[in-house]
């Protein structure tokens, strides 16, 4: 029982970051029929934006300590962040220990401009052009993009660490009367979760109750005759890329204190990210959260030592396996509309 | 000729005088020189052109027909290897064998695989071929590898050992893929003044391959069959309604397809025993995917030629570093040539993939059928040009 | 191969003198392929430039160019004046002014097999060396064997890169799973106790499993217990499922059988989970990760500190060797060596002797002066290239995470030094093919 809500919680919590990606993939493919490969390199500048606000806030001067040694036997430079300087190091420490968190604010601005800007620069010319010819240029920019990442920042990954007052771990166990250490979960699992539902319904509010919103979704049901009305549909939908980008984006920041970013993150994600899309349904945005946080559910059970002595190789292979059994048993994914990309 | 019709038959010879005369063409500048380091025409690469030539026409046979846009070509293409690999382990180093095996356990695969993804259309049929072919990538690299039942040993890949059966392997025989004796390594070096020209029995035998591949694919792009998947990709539902069933049609074409897969896989181990798992994974599907686009899908000559230009950068572009740069440049005062490789250093070596990203976004955006397109532009203002000169030369004549 | 195999440069001698008249070559006119003419020497230098590994490949070819120059007579001579062997005196390989090519492995097998066929095939490269994974060396090994080029191993700590896989033209300096098991199972029964129940989380392909196999049996012959073994696909790049089970296993120890990308999240997820702050059985929670790479870890952050791991080398080892390379290498490029590096420029020397030793380039000259070869001075103490497997034997280090870094590069600190005896095994050993595996015979190619 215990660990079944122990992986009931991971599932949710990986499910986040796939129905996140997913969702902004859903946006980009319902509102301009865009299939867009570069979604996962948004996702990793997202995660760039918190690096990049990382090392901004530690930017540092330099002092001589004659009493310690560096590797070469010379007197040690020691670095000391102006922050600390300028704040008194427990103030200056504190920002950049919430250097995660601050990111965000930088990342919403930085990632609408570059979804607009793609969108305007880019995809804008592809509308009419075939979905490969889509795939080809969104992949072409997906690698361009990386290789700029790792030109400035490396290969390797990067330490991001959550604040220190967020970090650790939670006991469940013990709140819900198991034993201690049967189910404990870290803080800022939760709350990347927490934050993935606050992002899904603050889209799914935006698109249900404003203006905006019912005007981009009729443009999605049908651009054309919404566009005789007079409104200028192309001008929203350059907005809903610059949401999309945005939500891939936070999607990202909110990643890096789990697993530390590094330039190819994007590329692990993409792949996935489609096989939640098209198992959610081409265009739905509720089916691909749906199918974002079962898919994350199932790959958390498949994961379990129970799962893999059953079935040896279970863990590898489910999330291709349950694509297979939804597209076979239900023809358009689980909520997906009938016609849309199925030429 | 040989039942093609006129401009195909150019194309076909066309084909035939490059690839025989590859390990020239390819290697146009003395081994010396500093612009050596572009030559392609080593056995290596060139045997990489033609076999990934084979794989590209195959899939195009698919997607450039009826639109289909399979990810997940590269299992076959694993496969091939692997049973390929298997005959050399078991039997011998014979390649007949070999790949008549390939082509046939990637038939079955294919036959399998595409009766339940030709269920769907679109980018649903792409994300079932995916959802195959990343199976079997992850059962090749962990499951079917382990102590007890060894397939295909893992991530190391499969080898031959000195203590594998091999059945009908002889003393006299090369210890390398060979056919009836004839070692697939075996080189012949030509020297011509500064130049120096390699030809290799694998690439020939690879080459002979795929003029054989190229002439089927034109045959079907003409024939009855070829107009059927046409007609798929145009409008598949009014085909359904005529009364025809398009399904037998598609499995056909996508089995085909899938064959030239794994002759390409089959070949990949007649070049180089040794198949390992990477060659199914999605990044080698979408591959194969970016070589047809690039090339220009639904064209004959599009799918070679953008296999070429993928394989050519990867194996040329990451092998120039900062020492040739200099090598390049050294002409220049040295602030210059500091400059110069400055600039040029985030595009080669560790940065080829740079490179490649960037060629692919100008190609699609500016050349919306592919390198073919290019070419095509090429010609006609070349012919163009060639018009206005007579029209000039004609002018000319009746100034006199 | 062929029979007729002739070198690129023999080529060029011979065309030149025929002019433009096509010449034509027949008969094994040399003895071995890509024998060096005209005064230059080509290596290969074959390692990873995109991809995961990349700045790993990006310090080993820094390693190799520091070791061309040193062979070439330039800068500050670096380990060449403390290695015991003193036939290398500047002037490059038999005299000859040591060139090179470099590649791209991609760190997958055929783009480093088809990167190293390039270097023979196009660029006359006598010897290929580098890589960082065991696939890839395994791989570019049996390439070497059957093109006769010898190749000089980068990077490899897989068990078959020597065992199953062994091959007479491969050489591998750097240490493998075995000796980390070896290594580390004392330190770690001197500082968790001997009564100790292990969980292992393995990278599920060949290194996952013989580094598992290795610790799990150096462990236990000292008394601790292996109470799961569970797999995890390369691919995975969140390893929460896999360690949120941890604690209530009945575990004390979890091991991570993980390297480059996959240590450094499997390390920050089980230390996000708490398992270092909890209790198990009475006993402090512990994490070992038994192969570190300071460039990787440096990617766990705060996450390494007192982890307790093994490694080939590292720049704060005192000896003179260490010392002279760690200042050559500081001086040129400003931070210290990786082990990666090391391990490459160390490989670069001893080709380059053993060559000089030899008198000849031919690859079965070079595999008997290797063979057996004793030496001294290149950072890792005394040490022996075994002439049954090709493998180096040295003291292996165990080191931990450090408290208290003073810089980026200060990660880690040297815990013990353990003595070559103790890692030593027979050549027969069952986890490196048993009697089964042979090197074969020496191909010196053409």
């Amino acid at each position: 029982m215990d660990a079944l809500l122990l992986q009931i919680l991971n599932g949710l919590d990986k499910g986040s970051a796939y129905a996140l990606i997913a969702l902004g993939l859903t946006l980009i493919f319902g509102t301009l029929g865009v299939v867009n490969f570069a979604h996962g390199a948004l996702f990793m500048i997202g995660a760039f934006c918190a690096v990049f606000i990382q090392g901004l806030l530690n930017l540092s001067y330099e002092t001589i300590d004659e009493t310690q040694k560096d590797f070469l036997g010379n007197p040690l430079k020691v670095k000391t962040p102006y922050l600390e300087n300028w704040f008194g190091p427990e103030t200056g420490g504190a920002i950049i220990d919430w250097s995660v968190p601050l990111a965000i604010l930088f990342a919403i601005p930085v990632m609408i401009a570059v979804g607009v800007i793609m969108e305007r620069g880019l995809i804008k010319h592809f509308y009419k052009r075939p979905h490969a010819d889509q795939i080809l240029v969104t992949f072409g920019l997906a690698i361009v993009l990386q290789e700029v990442i790792k030109y400035f920042y490396g290969a390797n990954p990067i330490p991001t660490p959550a604040p220190s007052s967020l970090t650790g771990a939670f006991d469940f166990g013990v709140l819900l009367g198991f034993d201690p250490n049967a189910i404990i979960y870290p803080y800022w699992r939760m709350i990347y979760f927490v934050f993935a539902i606050a992002i899904i319904g603050s889209v799914f509010a935006f698109l249900q109750f404003t203006t905006f919103g019912m005007v981009v979704r009729a443009g999605m049901a049908d651009r054309e005759t919404v566009s005789m009305l007079g409104i200028n549909i192309d001008k929203r939908f350059t907005m809903m890329f610059g949401i999309a980008a945005a939500v891939a984006g936070l999607a990202g920041v909110m990643y890096t204190p789990i697993n530390p970013p590094n330039y190819h993150m994007g590329m692990d994600f993409l792949v996935l990210s489609f096989v939640v899309v098209v198992v959610g349904g081409m265009g739905s945005l509720p089916g691909a959260v749906l199918a974002g946080f079962l898919l994350g559910i199932l790959e958390s059970f498949a994961s379990t030592t129970w799962a893999t002595t059953t079935i040896p190789g279970i863990n590898q292979v489910i999330i291709y396996v349950v694509a297979i059994i939804v597209l076979l048993t239900r023809p358009r994914g689980l909520m997906g509309r009938k016609g849309v990309m199925e030429e | 000729m040989l039942g093609l019709n006129k401009n195909d038959t150019t194309l076909f010879v066309v084909i035939i005088i490059l690839t025989i005369l590859a390990p020239f063409l390819l290697n146009p500048f003395p081994t010396e020189s500093t612009l050596a380091q572009f030559n392609a025409g080593y056995p290596d690469l060139m045997e990489k052109f033609v076999v990934f030539g084979i794989f590209a026409i195959g899939f195009n046979i698919l997607f450039g027909l009826t639109g289909y846009l399979s990810f997940g070509h590269a299992a076959f293409l694993g496969v091939g290897s692997y049973s390929a690999v298997w005959i050399y382990k078991l039997f011998t180093y014979n390649v007949i064998p070999a790949l008549i095996l390939a082509v046939i356990v990637s038939g079955i695969f294919a036959v399998l695989i595409g009766y339940v993804s030709l269920r769907r259309s679109g980018i649903y049929f792409s994300i079932l071929t995916l959802a195959f072919a990343q199976m079997s990538f992850a059962l090749a690299y962990s499951v079917l590898s382990n102590p007890k039942f060894n397939l295909t040993n893992g991530e190391t890949g499969l080898q031959i050992y000195a203590n594998d059966l091999q059945l009908f392997h002889r003393e006299s025989l090369p210890d390398f893929p060979h056919i009836f004796g004839l070692s697939m390594g075996s080189t012949y070096k030509l020297g011509v003044g500064p130049w120096e020209f390699q030809f290799n029995v694998a690439y020939y035998f690879c080459a002979i391959m795929m003029i054989l591949s190229f002439y089927f694919a034109i045959r079907l792009f003409r024939s009855p069959f070829g107009m059927m998947l046409r007609a798929v990709k145009s409008n598949q539902q009014r085909l359904n309604y005529t009364g025809l069933n398009s399904r037998p049609y598609m499995l056909a074409a996508f089995v085909i397809s899938g064959m030239y897969a794994g002759l390409a896989g089959g070949l990949l181990a007649v070049t180089d025993p040794l198949a390992g798992a990477e060659r199914m994974q999605w990044t080698a599907s979408g591959e194969v995917v970016l070589m047809t686009i690039l090339g220009g899908a639904g064209t004959l000559i599009g799918p070679v030629l953008g296999a070429g230009f993928i394989k050519y950068f990867e194996n040329i572009f990451s092998k120039i570093n900062d020492q040739v740069l200099h090598q390049w440049f050294t002409f220049l005062p040295d602030g210059l040539e500091n400059l110069l490789v400055a600039i040029v250093h985030p595009f080669i070596g560790k940065g080829w993939h740079l490179t490649l990203g960037i060629l692919f976004m100008l190609v699609v955006i500016f050349l919306p059928g592919g390198l073919v397109e290019g070419g095509q532009r090429i010609a006609r203002t070349a012919r163009r040009l060639m018009r206005r000169d007579k029209a000039a030369d004609a002018s000319n004549v009746s100034a006199e | 191969m062929s029979k007729n195999e002739l070198t690129r440069r023999s080529m060029l001698k011979a065309g030149v003198a025929g002019l433009a008249t096509p010449t034509v070559f027949a008969g094994a006119a040399y003895s071995f392929t890509n024998d060096p003419q005209g005064g230059a020497v080509t290596l290969g230098f074959n390692v990873p430039q995109t991809g995961p590994y990349a700045d790993e490949g990006a310090d080993e070819l820094r390693a190799y160019q520091l070791a061309v120059e040193h062979l070439n007579g330039g800068g500050d001579g670096g380990m060449i004046n403390t290695f015991s062997s003193k036939t290398l005196d500047g002037n490059g390989i038999l005299g000859q002014k040591v060139e090179f090519v470099t590649g791209d492995t991609q760190t997958k097998g055929d783009a480093a097999r088809a990167s190293a066929k390039s270097m023979i095939e196009k660029d006359g490269a006598i010897m290929i060396t580098g890589g960082s994974s065991s696939s890839t060396a395994i791989a570019v090994q049996g390439l070497c064997q059957e093109a006769g080029i010898i190749f000089m191993a980068g990077l490899t700590h897989s068990n078959d890169t020597t065992g199953k896989d062994r091959k007479a033209n491969g050489f591998r300096h750097f240490f493998n799973g075995y000796m980390s098991g070896a290594a580390l199972a004392p330190v770690l029964a001197n500082r968790y106790g001997t009564d100790r129940k292990a969980y292992h989380l393995t990278a599920d392909y060949t290194w996952g499993w013989t580094q598992q196999e290795s610790i799990a049996n150096s462990t236990e012959a000292l008394g601790w217990e292996t109470i799961n073994n569970v797999m995890t696909p390369l691919a995975s790049t969140d390893f929460s499922s896999y360690i949120a089970p941890v604690l209530n296993s009945g575990a004390d120890v979890l091991v991570l059988n993980h390297y480059g990308g996959n240590m450094v999240n499997s390390l920050t997820n089980a230390v996000q989970f708490g398992l270092r702050d909890r209790e198990a059985n009475g006993k402090n929670f512990e994490i070992v990760v038994p192969l570190y790479s300071r460039l990787m870890a440096r990617g766990a952050g705060e996450n390494v500190k007192g982890i307790l791991g093994s490694t080939n080398w590292h720049w704060s080892l005192p000896d003179d060797g260490s010392k002279a390379f760690v200042r050559s290498f500081g001086t040129q490029y400003g931070f210290p060596p990786s082990q990666a590096a090391h391990t490459c420029y160390v490989q670069t020397l001893l080709y380059a002797d053993a060559v000089n030793r030899a008198g000849s380039f031919n690859p079965c000259a070079v595999v008997e002066a290797l063979e057996g070869f004793e030496f001294d001075g290149l950072g890792n103490g005394p040490t022996l290239y075994r002439a049954d497997d090709h493998q180096c034997f040295k003291d292996v280090l165990v080191v931990q995470g450090k408290e208290n870094p003073t810089s980026e590069f200060d990660i880690l600190e040297v815990v013990e030094v353990t003595p070559r005896a103790q890692v030593e095994y027979p050549a027969d050993h069952p986890m490196f093919g048993g009697a089964e595996a042979s090197l074969g015979s020496c191909n010196p190619g053409a």
